[in-house]
């Protein structure tokens, strides 16, 4: 039995169209995922059947069979349809109780809040779900994961039946994500209805039942997943072939260093020892892949090599030429360029257009001014150019940065960053929260980069990342450098993820 | 307080009656410009408008007022007064002496006059100096000030050392070693017309040296200097206005300084055709323009009272002349050996 | 655009509500306003006076609004304008070169002055993380007290006054100022009933150059390597540092020219309007008006412009209300405040307009 139907449900903002034409039926108790790239109006969909935004004329939506007109998130909640943003909305100081009622405390006399049948209910939810969290925490105590479960538990006390899920994963650790599944399942057994928006391919294999597919804003499909394969998956969604995983030819073992950090130690924001004596060597035509969990110093050591924190002690010279604790700029003007982990606050100025990013550290430099003055046409041209090379879209060399998908934001970095001819690229989680066809472009413009003999950096917490495109792997722990394999170690190794993990967990070569 | 309630709804009054105004082509315009103090300052712009409400209800003039929130407002608000069609134009301060002297060149058929200036012999011959034999007021503030100090020593806080501050000064001065000759002074300018803080320090300051009776001519100043006093349970002699009800213990007299007399003076010249335009008018005690303050008689003993009318008789006949500057005052030091 | 719009409304729904208060005090709003927009075009020295109120209002909130772009809220505006007007008048009063050199020498370093006074508030920021609004606010007190400090400096301050000498007739910027009350001089304006009444006002260079500013920092920051970074700092910080860009210098160099832009502002005032400077009982107010301007002319050189006009024509012809209608000047602040008040919150707008639409859908249904 359908729970939800969209018939020809239609959103437009001024020109630009969100969807078009989505027909969609979630069945009660099913686990079904919504699979789009970014930007193909995934969100908004789940928006408008969150209420917070109402589609145009036309289309209609379904509820039990009835058609409904939802005009707020509240009358969407009264329904009885729940919704976890990705980016949770949760406030912080407060206590996970308190954030779990709030707007609709239970009251005592009319005027105090009743916290002790909210929390009966809240725990007979956990233990009926099997899951729990400590209500008393606040929530800035709280890692992402458990945050999430809160997130999930404040619609279930609001008695949702249908649950929407917005790139649930996107923001968790390996482990997170492994309970998420479980808490999953569980919802689905106790007669849940989840809907998810993803796409991560084997996520959808992992706990989905049914996936609808949907690109550019229109609706292509509708598939049980079971008899679906992930290329078929991934083929559907992006609209043509893709490769699930990079293809590199073999290097010739070279010699020659670019890069050398010698005996680096750099301290974190606290003053206490981040990345302690560390000595690594980038090879010409190389990828080197630096992995190891979330928080072991990548940052900082990223930080200390572009200039954005002074080291304490130790070298880093390229080429041969010193650049330690040079500033940012001359860094940039010795040819190391980066992707940075956060595009979104250090890879770009989101109010600034694709052409103003684009020579963000090269505004200075002829031909884009001259005397000081910007040469708007000089720009232009650089942008059509680059828009082209890179395929951005879209084309528009003056729409912000702000209005771009994660893949296109991510496009404009790499375009930047490679047209600027870099000895060294740094690509610090280069694909976070990109789809599989900005994965697969951007890893391949990764390996000509380093085809055209360059070093790459490439430092990442997927491991499969690492894994798919290093030709040597570091692994760091705790801000020391635990291991360096070799080409050959990588390729003789039978088992190299279990060997990767025993170094990034601490384990010393 | 009940009095500032009566003016205000005395204007608050005026002003109703004025949104249904209708224009004869006979009854004058008087129009003022306040300075920063704005209208409502408790003290000489205040009183200024008093006296033209007063000009309104004797005389019938249609009156109006600009004030002024900073020095730089002075010759935009002679101007709207000007297009306004007034037939006279009143400075209130001597702040504003530049703007209505420029105004005045610029506009040679329209009457100016301003409140505690003199132009002097340059005056122009459509502006009217109207200046206050202060130092009259402070003769005779001075002499009971000294006759009631009970230490022989009494005190005087001038908001800047200009002339019109001298004339109170020196006036003062002489009223007191007029009453005895051994009386003991400390002085201190406060550099500063609004710092009440600064007026309460230095009273404090001078009650430590002996004054237990102290005279202000300093505006707002002197409202730090009365709660000083108060506080100390000493007496204050206020200025311009009867300053008694800041503190109905303590304020023994006040040198007032009748600006409303004097604007409806000139203003009913002006209806009689006698504006004596191009010169400076000094109004004294017997054009009732200085005075001691009415409150005065509750304070003090009325054999002291009896002294101040025969003092009074005496500078109107001419027989005492009042010092208003320092050489002046050293002459009239000798004349009492 | 939209902006735009947002301005246009937020006046009118302020002048609807300045009207409200306006009868409340027992007056005619249509009278009022009828005075306000006699008072305020009528006649030519009243067009005069009103852009000579302008002058500083621009240059003000050219000032904010620049400081704005780089993600800095200047307050310190008023402390700046007191800087630039103290040492015009300083340098304006010792200095009698010939005016050709007086006029920029007096100009300029009073900018400068003004400059290292907001510097300071953004190298404090820079170099201690201290709040630019916070610090700005107590510069501004500081210059005020230091402002009374000078006037009183024995030689400069005019005897027998609360206020300076005058600077010498080689720094002022008032047009024809002899010329027109000489005797040649009245006589032509005599004849020449327009420019006797425009020429009444002290008229003056001011606004000419307020006008070059406008186009300057409009050209900075669109058109200039300099002002790029300065904007990208103010959009983000970490992104700029990232590309290169010296955020901290960036931040003092905007709070400097920021400064530079209000100590203009007093500069001018001095040179063709006041001449001079006097005791501070409190702020004037040209520079948190400034706040204001850059407010309602959303932060851009040619809105601010418009909304310097705006405002300085408001706070003209308002003043016309006491004498000719007896309101209290107080309306006038009130209704000003107003106009700000819609502007701070253009979301207030959503509203109504949500409410419209939905009216519009459900008649539909």
């Amino acid at each position: 039995m359908a729970i939800l139907e969209l018939k020809n449900l239609t959103k437009s903002f001024g020109s630009l169209r969100a969807y078009h034409n989505i027909n969609l039926t979630v069945m009660k108790g099913e686990v079904h995922a919504l699979l789009g790239e970014n930007g193909a109006g995934k969100s908004t969909l789940m928006k408008t059947i969150y209420g917070e935004h109402a589609p145009d004329s036309g289309g209609e939506i379904l509820l039990h069979q009835k058609k409904i007109k939802l005009e707020s998130t509240a009358e969407a909640i009264a329904l009885g349809i729940g919704m976890v943003h990705q980016h949770f909305r949760l406030v912080r100081p407060f206590s996970v109780l308190q954030n779990i009622i709030l707007g609709i405390e239970p009251k005592k006399w009319g005027f105090l809040i009743d916290y002790k049948s909210a929390r009966n209910k809240i725990e007979s939810i956990m233990a009926e779900f099997n899951f729990f969290v400590d209500l008393d925490s606040k929530i800035e105590t709280l890692t992402v994961g458990t945050q999430q479960r809160v997130e999930i538990l404040k619609i279930l006390y609001r008695n949702a039946e249908l649950l929407i899920l917005d790139e649930p994963t996107a923001v968790l650790t390996p482990q997170e994500i492994k309970d998420f599944y479980i808490i999953i399942k569980n919802l689905k057994q106790k007669g849940k209805t989840i809907l998810i928006i993803t796409h991560k391919l084997h996520e959808i294999k992992e706990i989905a039942d049914r996936c609808t597919i949907i690109r550019k804003g229109e609706f292509i499909e509708t598939l049980t997943v079971k008899d679906a394969s992930e290329q078929e998956l991934a083929s559907k969604m992006v609209g043509r072939e893709v490769l699930l995983h990079a293809v590199k030819k073999e290097v010739s073992p070279t010699d020659i260093c670019v890069l050398e950090i010698k005996n680096l130690n750099v301290l974190n924001s606290k003053k206490l020892p981040a990345i302690k004596d560390f000595n690594l060597i980038l090879k010409k035509g190389f990828i080197t892949g630096l992995a190891g969990i979330d928080g072991n110093g990548q940052s900082e050591l990223v930080q200390a090599l572009t200039g954005l924190k002074k080291s304490e002690s130790g070298s880093v010279k390229i080429n041969e030429k010193a650049i330690t604790n040079l500033t940012p700029l001359e860094i940039y003007q010795n040819k190391l360029g980066m992707i940075p982990e956060d595009r979104q606050r250090v890879g770009l100025v989101m109010d600034y257009s694709i052409k103003e990013n684009l020579v963000l550290q090269t505004i200075d430099q002829i031909p884009f001014s001259k005397y000081g003055v910007i040469l708007n046409n000089e720009l232009n041209k650089f942008a059509v150019k680059l828009i082209e090379r890179f395929d951005i879209r879209p084309t528009d060399p003056e729409i912000k940065a702000r209005n771009l998908s994660g893949g296109n934001q991510q496009k404009v970095i790499l375009a930047r960053e490679i047209e600027h001819n870099p000895e060294v690229l740094i690509a610090f989680q280069p694909t976070r929260g990109l789809d599989v066809g900005a994965i697969e472009y951007i890893h391949s413009e990764l390996i000509k980069l380093r085809d055209s003999g360059k070093a790459v950096f490439l430092i990442s917490y997927e491991l499969d990342e690492i894994l798919s495109l290093s030709d040597e792997i570091a692994v760091i722990c705790e801000g020391k450098l635990t291991a360096l394999l070799s080409q050959q170690e990588i390729s003789n190794n039978k088992n190299l993820k279990e060997t990767l993990g025993f170094y990034m967990a601490g384990g010393i070569k | 307080m009940r009095f500032n309630g009566v003016v205000l709804s005395a204007i608050l009054l005026v002003s109703l009656s004025l949104s249904s105004y209708s224009l004869k082509a006979a009854t004058l315009k008087v129009g003022m410009v306040t300075d920063v103090g704005g209208v409502n300052d408790q003290s000489f712009n205040q009183s200024a408008w008093e006296g033209l409400q007063k000009t309104k209800k004797d005389l019938g003039i249609k009156i109006s007022y600009q004030e002024s929130k900073q020095d730089a407002d002075y010759p935009a608000n002679l101007e709207t007064l000007y297009d306004a069609k007034n037939d006279l134009i009143w400075g209130i301060g001597f702040k504003m002496a530049d703007a209505i002297l420029l105004a005045a060149k610029q506009n040679p058929k329209q009457k100016y006059a301003i409140i505690d200036y003199s132009y002097g012999n340059k005056t122009p011959p459509n502006v009217l100096g109207v200046m206050f034999k202060a130092e009259e007021g402070a003769f005779l503030s001075g002499y009971l000030a000294s006759k009631m100090s009970k230490t022989g020593s009494v005190g005087f806080i001038g908001g800047m050392s200009v002339p019109i501050i001298h004339s109170f000064q020196y006036g003062f001065k002489a009223g007191a070693l007029y009453a005895n000759k051994k009386i003991k002074f400390n002085e201190q300018y406060a550099e500063s017309f609004t710092d009440a803080a600064k007026g309460k320090a230095i009273a404090n300051q001078m009650i430590g040296k002996g004054s237990d009776v102290i005279f202000h001519a300093a505006g707002a100043v002197g409202d730090g200097v009365i709660e000083a006093v108060k506080e100390k349970n000493k007496m204050a002699v206020g200025v311009d206005r009867d300053q008694n009800y800041l503190a109905p213990n303590n304020v023994i007299t006040s040198s007032m300084k009748r600006i409303d007399n004097a604007i409806y003076n000139v203003v009913n010249d002006l209806g009689k055709g006698t504006f004596k335009g191009g010169t400076t008018i000094e109004y004294g005690l017997k054009d009732g323009a200085v005075d001691v303050a009415p409150t005065t008689s509750k304070m003090v003993p009325s054999v002291l009272m009896e002294d101040i009318s025969k003092l009074k008789k005496s500078i109107v006949e001419g027989k005492l002349k009042i010092p208003a500057t320092s050489s002046a005052f050293a002459t009239f030091v000798k004349s009492l050996k | 655009m939209k902006n735009f719009l947002v301005s246009l409304l937020s006046i009118f729904l302020g002048l609807l509500l300045g009207g409200l208060v306006l009868k409340l005090s027992g007056i005619n709003p249509l009278d009022a306003y009828t005075v306000m927009i006699e008072g305020a075009f009528s006649q030519p020295n009243y067009i005069s006076y009103i852009i000579i109120r302008s002058t500083p209002l621009i240059l003000t909130g050219l000032s904010v609004a620049f400081a704005f772009k780089t993600g800095l809220f200047n307050i310190g505006t008023e402390g700046q304008f007191i800087v630039g007007a103290l040492t015009a008048t300083f340098l304006g009063f010792y200095f009698n070169f010939n005016p050709w050199l007086q006029i920029p020498v007096v100009m300029i370093l009073s900018c400068f002055a003004s400059s290292l006074y907001g510097g300071l508030a953004g190298y404090l920021k820079a170099r201690f993380g201290v709040h630019e609004v916070l610090s700005t606010i107590m510069l501004n007190w500081l210059a005020l007290y230091l402002s009374n400090f000078f006037v009183f400096i024995e030689g400069f301050r005019r005897p027998d006054t609360e206020t300076t000498e005058f600077i010498n007739q080689s720094a002022s910027i008032t047009l024809l100022e002899n010329w027109k009350v000489s005797e040649s001089g009245m006589a032509w304006l005599e004849n020449h009933t327009f420019w006797k009444s425009f020429l009444r006002p002290p008229f003056n260079a001011g606004i000419f150059i307020a006008l070059i500013m406008v186009f300057l920092i409009w050209f900075i920051l669109e058109k200039t390597t300099f002002g790029f970074k300065l904007k990208a700092t103010g959009f983000s910080q970490l992104a700029s540092r990232y590309a290169g860009i010296n955020t901290n210098l960036k931040m003092t160099q905007a709070m400097m020219i920021s400064g530079a832009l209000s100590g203009l502002a007093g500069a001018l005032h001095v040179m063709g309007v006041s001449k001079n400077v006097a005791v501070l009982a409190a702020h004037e107010g040209y520079g948190f008006d400034g706040i204001a301007v850059a407010l309602i002319g959303s932060n851009h050189p040619v809105g601010v412009l418009l909304s310097g006009f705006f405002l300085g024509t408001l706070k003209y012809s308002g003043q016309k209300l006491q004498s000719a209608l007896e309101a209290p000047s107080e309306v006038i602040s009130i209704m000003i405040g107003v106009i700000i008040f819609f502007i701070a919150i253009p979301s207030i707008f959503n509203w109504p307009l949500k409410i419209l639409s939905r009216i519009k859908k459900e008649s539909k249904q």
